[in-house]
């Protein structure tokens, strides 16, 4: 961050940096093309910010898959564990009560809870994962600088350069971008 | 982008297709969202009528809750032995509802069911506030309701804790948990749409408050990625969760040795149930929402057709329990068993069973035909005599069975108050003024999943022309 403004600072101390280029395609089957063309040119730091989910986008980006699912089983696990340790401590430990000699470790009755506990803990990690994981709350982000993104959550389809990527230049990437038939290309700041 | 000029769209109605003709994004997107984003002072004389008729039924409700604490639940009819009365029936009945609105969000979702698409947002707010409503009668029916923490496991210095041993300790943690999580999982629905508002939104109020909402959701590839994982895995979880919650209900009853409660079908008999008043009541308001909103080429006749078709199911199943009763209560060789049947068909509220067999068993089978499934007024009139039925089998489950149980000595009567009505008819106060508040604030359909929709069929329609009648 700062090593950046201070080898912009000569030029234009005041101005805001420079966050990318985003261009915008007219739909999926276009912007999965030029997603895949754009990794295959060597660009690495690159995202598209569509209106719907685009299935098979995330692969022509080159996303990893989301380790969500790690984090909901583990907080699966963690709920459907400590709630039967819970009952189990209650019942045997902390308070445990004989009721005409019934077995105090009776588990089938520990198994509704249980169950409940590990679907709320399961959601739980599911939902504050996604936003933790998501980096949300986040009101601002520079990609809403772009000129025309409000479209991005109504019908349009876009496809971002990040100007720190290694191989960026404006110039060449607009023209590039162009040439994988975007309808619009802008340079826009942070 | 044009917030002041409300839409008309023709009325065309679509019986084969889950979109009217020629939707796009935008024009969904407009369709939809504009009904969110009028100014608030054009807001339709309807909606406000709407409002205050439901705010009139809500003080009906506040009214009998403040009775209620004030002079305790001696205002009920309820007495020994029929110590669960309409605050119990009210209580399944609005859960039972609830439970459709997470079978089409969840349940339809993992089959990849499109026609869920643009009803599931207004059936999961369903859910929730007939939830809300739910939730409240065993709260309040335990005579102290100021004590209803002692539910809770909370290390206390009375040094106990509750039994977990017990249905209705189970029931504590089903509904707490299945509120949670309906909420959750609708919240999350909401994100992008909240975005998309934010982003179409001209008041610089509405951007902050949907800005606010949609927690900076800017539809990035990667968090899409992530975002359709979080719904098919809370999806998958709702799924059990719909089907533990009622069957635990069902235990409250079905674990005690009362005639007509001790059942082990109990527990899908009752999912069955819940399905069957909750696609009826999501018919109920969907068709005057529809038609208000001009909604017509978003919900089309094939919703109803299909939802019918899902009614009609489930009230087979449900049919098949009442049969079942009949037969075990014969089966069974015991008297008492015997005798639920005898004072079901001819005892003293014997009208109210023959009530139940006739909403909910012989009414229904109109649904066999299409004609009746697609025609508006008939299909609201068969919804709401399902509503009704379906408030009369747990009427039956609770009353009849326990006003005679085993020795006559012990039987008793039950006659509902002032009070018992004031405490049910208010609680539609609440669903209505939640669920109008709702389809003012919140998109009622979810927008990004039917642009998804029109994607869909763009595509189908284009593989169409490419490939002919091959893939037909």
């Amino acid at each position: 961050m700062f090593k950046r403004k201070s080898n912009a600072a000569e030029a234009a101390s005041t101005a805001p940096a420079t966050y990318g280029i985003m261009a915008e395609f007219s739909g999926t089957d276009e912007i999965i093309a030029a997603a895949e063309s754009v990794r295959a040119a060597g660009y690495t730091l690159v995202e598209a910010y569509t209106h719907i989910p685009v299935h098979g986008l995330d692969d022509a980006l080159g996303h990893k898959p989301t380790r969500l699912p790690w984090l909901v089983l583990a907080g699966g696990i963690t709920g459907a564990t400590g709630l039967f340790g819970f009952m189990c401590w209650v019942n045997l430990v902390d308070y445990p009560l004989n009721i005409g000699g019934r077995p105090l470790f009776s588990w089938p009755a520990f198994v509704p809870i249980t169950f409940e506990g590990m679907v709320l803990f399961s959601a739980f990690a599911a939902v504050f994962g996604l936003i933790l994981i998501c980096g949300f709350p986040l009101p601002y982000h520079p990609v809403f600088n772009a000129p025309g993104f409000e479209r991005a959550s109504v019908s349009g389809f876009f496809l971002c350069i990040e100007a720190k990527d290694p191989q960026y230049d404006a110039a060449k990437a607009s023209s590039f971008l162009k040439t994988l038939g975007a309808t619009a290309v802008h340079e826009f700041s942070e | 982008m044009q917030t002041s000029q409300p839409l008309k769209p023709p009325v065309v109605e679509t019986y084969d297709e889950l979109l009217g003709p020629g939707e796009t994004y935008s024009s969904v997107t407009a369709r939809i969202g504009d009904i969110v984003l009028y100014p608030l002072l054009k807001t339709p004389w309807g909606w406000i009528g709407g409002f205050v008729a439901a705010g009139l039924l809500l003080m009906l409700y506040l009214y009998s809750l403040a009775t209620l604490f004030t002079v305790g639940i001696g205002i009920w009819g309820i007495n020994i032995p029929i110590a669960w009365g309409f605050d119990i029936i009210n209580f399944v009945w609005w859960i039972g509802i609830g439970h459709a609105g997470t079978l089409i969000s969840a349940v339809l979702l993992l089959f990849r069911q499109d026609w869920r698409t643009s009803i599931n947002r207004a059936a999961e707010a369903m859910t929730i506030f007939a939830v809300a409503c739910a939730g409240i009668y065993p709260l309040i029916h335990t005579g102290r309701p100021w004590l209803d923490y002692w539910f809770l496991p909370y290390p206390s210095t009375m040094g106990m804790w509750p039994q977990f041993r017990s249905p209705l300790e189970w029931d504590v943690f089903a509904i707490s948990t299945y509120a949670t999580v309906s909420v959750l999982f609708w919240f999350i629905g909401l994100i992008p749409d909240l975005a998309t508002l934010r982003d179409r939104a001209q008041h610089p109020i509405a951007k902050f408050f949907y800005g606010l909402l949609s927690l900076g959701w800017r539809g990035a590839a990667k968090h899409w990625q992530r975002y359709e994982k979080a719904s098919l895995i809370l999806a998958g979880l709702s799924t059990p969760l719909v089907l533990s919650v009622h069957s635990i209900i069902s235990f409250d009853f079905a674990v005690a040795q009362l005639p007509g409660w001790h059942v082990t079908v109990f527990p899908p008999y009752f999912v069955a149930g819940a399905v069957y008043c909750g696609f009826a009541m999501v018919i109920v308001l969907m068709i005057p929402i529809r038609h208000w909103f001009g909604l017509h080429s978003l919900i089309t006749m094939r919703h109803f057709d299909v939802m019918s078709k899902v009614m009609l199911a489930s009230g087979l199943i449900v049919t098949y329990g009442y049969f079942g009763e009949i037969f075990y209560s014969w089966y069974s060789g015991s008297i008492y068993e015997y005798f639920l049947i005898v004072n079901r068909t001819t005892g003293p509220w014997a009208w109210s069973y023959w009530a139940l067999i006739i909403f909910n068993v012989l009414i229904p089978q109109v649904l066999w035909f299409k004609r009746f499934r697609t025609n508006l007024p008939v299909l609201f009139f068969v919804s709401m005599c399902i509503n009704v039925g379906m408030w009369f089998e747990r009427w039956v489950i609770i009353v009849l069975s326990l006003t005679r149980d085993f020795l006559p000595t012990s039987w008793g009567v039950y006659t509902p108050t002032f009070y018992d009505w004031a405490t049910y008819i208010g609680s539609f106060g609440l669903f209505f003024i939640l669920f109008f508040l709702f389809i003012r604030l919140l998109p009622m359909v979810a927008i990004f999943e039917v642009r998804d929709l029109v994607h869909k069929t763009a595509h189908k329609a284009h593989d169409k022309e490419d490939h002919g009648h091959a893939g037909a």
